[in-house]
């Protein structure tokens, strides 16, 4: 062990707030984000129209993003997908809303959006991928045939 | 490393090849959509674009340099550089990170200018000794800098200048200039420089550009100092999370005072952001922790030009008064708040107007608001 972990490190800031205050301050520029949530969640309503945020795109300071997520809180759905490393994908107590949160194989994200739609985009099989179904199927149904039948 | 044909396979087939799925690719897509600093919306047109783009070969020199832009680039982590060199560019020359020295480290770059005429990228970080300098005082395996730049991008598809050094001269351009450095816009004329400043440069700018090139087949919209505009087209302060404090008045005396505890604006202690246009605030550093400001330190400025000789990195943001009389300092004022004009503005500058730097105070700024 070095000795680098005897240093007393104290850190210090006006945003930093007891991890048990269920509202965290921040410096006031998660406000913005959530109106623009909100009319998000209008369009979303009105015509169908879905958005993504790019939260790591955003000037937070410390504790923005934690009273962002502080007022959406945590709704019932929650999903995962292995595909490049984990996808977490956590519905927020606003329907509509969901936090998807990007990582790579290393744990590290990669990017952190905020979905405003009936389900996020990346829960729903690719196209391309529908379009290979039946005939990915149809080959475990006739493994003894090398050229599986035409989807019909 | 040895140089390979860009038109082997698309960048679809060989991550296909490697089982990545398309909800993984799409993925991919989304978080480089992030770091071109476009809309997580334009995923699915990044995806298709990448789907079928090949992947360009890509020789990296380094001249006069302390490899900070590389140790940068190697702390990329959205792609990382494994992904980046595997999958989205060819690296074919790089004497720092490739694993070959002497003949053939310099035949690889060889065979790569040669393999791709006109269609490879040249990557440069460090300035360079001009064509009236002395040679010998940095040189390549015996080539003076300025021999091997001139050499390799005379069949490139562009160039792109990466760090203050290549893209303004930097630190070994600073006052008195010793080797007579030059930056890469300076002696290349006849092809495309795309500078990406930066002392060092964000790690997920350098790859963004690059990614950039290869989704859209061409190079991104550049401002007047030839930055990309998706990443510097916006001031640290137009876009630094302590703005609201600036726009109240609030600022931090010194370090350690109430002020700074509490995270008021960093004006007064020097912090440059209304003159500097990067993209720290939002993209941040050692993979989204943190940026300077966020840490406590005033903004230096190291994406503009001249940042090294501009007076101290502590005194308030100066801005050279004019000989004509006009009053600079409105320019100065409106730019950092609309953006944009200061970079137009600073351009024109004159070492003889750096020399006549007067500190803006608090009050005055704020009487132009």
């Amino acid at each position: 062990m070095s000795l680098l972990d005897q240093i007393p490190v104290v850190v210090e800031s006006g945003s930093v707030v007891p991890e048990a205050d269920p509202h965290p301050q921040g410096y006031g520029n998660a406000e913005p984000v959530l109106h623009e949530v909100r009319h998000a969640l209008a369009r979303l309503i009105s015509t169908g129209e879905t958005t993504k945020i790019d939260l790591k795109a955003m000037p937070f300071g410390p504790g923005d993003l934690e009273h962002l997520l502080s007022v959406l809180g945590t709704g019932e759905v929650q999903a995962s997908i292995d595909a490049l490393g984990p996808t977490r994908v956590q519905e927020t107590a606003i329907p509509g809303v969901w936090l998807v949160d990007y990582l790579n194989s290393e744990a590290h994200r990669l990017a952190l959006h905020l979905e405003i739609a009936t389900v996020p985009e990346i829960l729903c099989p690719q196209p391309q991928d529908l379009n290979d179904a039946i005939a990915a199927l149809d080959a475990r149904l006739n493994p003894d045939q090398s050229d599986p039948p035409l989807a019909s | 490393m040895a140089a390979r044909k860009p038109t082997e396979k698309t960048l679809g087939e060989s991550l296909r090849e490697r089982g990545v799925s398309r909800r993984g690719f799409l993925k991919f897509c989304a978080a480089t959509a992030s770091m071109m600093a476009l809309p997580p919306s334009m995923a699915p047109a990044i995806a298709a674009a990448l789907e079928k783009a090949k992947r360009p070969s890509v020789i990296w020199l380094s001249f006069q340099e302390c490899t900070g832009c590389t140790e940068s680039l190697t702390r990329s982590h959205a792609p990382t550089l494994e992904d980046l060199i595997l999958d989205v560019i060819s690296l074919d020359y790089h004497h720092t990170l490739q694993a070959a020295a002497g003949d053939a480290a310099e035949h690889a770059r060889e065979e790569a200018m040669a393999a791709n005429p006109g269609e490879y990228l040249v990557i440069v970080d460090g300035s360079i000794p001009g064509p009236k300098a002395n040679p010998g005082f940095s040189t390549v395996a015996g080539h003076s800098n300025y021999a091997m730049l001139m050499e390799t991008v005379e069949n490139a598809a562009a160039v792109i200048a990466v760090g203050s050094c290549a893209t303004f001269g930097g630190l070994p351009a600073a006052n008195p200039n010793p080797t007579g450095a030059m930056s890469v816009m300076d002696l290349v004329k006849n092809k495309p420089v795309i500078n990406v400043s930066g002392c060092p440069p964000i790690p997920m700018v350098i790859t963004g550009v690059i990614a950039h090139y290869l989704t859209f087949g061409r190079l991104p919209e550049l401002d007047a100092y030839n930055r990309p505009m998706a990443f510097y087209g916006q001031s640290i302060h137009d876009r630094c999370y302590r703005r609201p404090f600036y726009d109240r008045g609030l600022f931090a005396k010194t370090f350690d005072d109430e002020g700074a505890r509490l995270g008021w604006c960093l004006y007064e202690l020097g912090c440059k952001g209304p003159t500097t246009y990067n993209a720290c605030a939002t993209m941040r550093w050692n993979d989204g922790t943190s940026w300077p400001v966020e840490a406590g330190h005033p903004c230096l400025g190291c994406s503009e030009p001249k940042f090294w000789d501009a007076g101290g990195f502590y005194n308030a943001v100066s801005v050279p008064t004019s000989a004509s009389g006009m009053n600079v300092l409105a320019a100065g004022v409106l730019g950092a708040v609309v953006g944009g004009a200061v970079a137009v503005s600073a351009k024109k500058q004159t070492k003889a107007e750096v020399a006549h730097r007067q500190p803006v105070t608090v009050e005055e700024l704020e009487a132009k608001l």
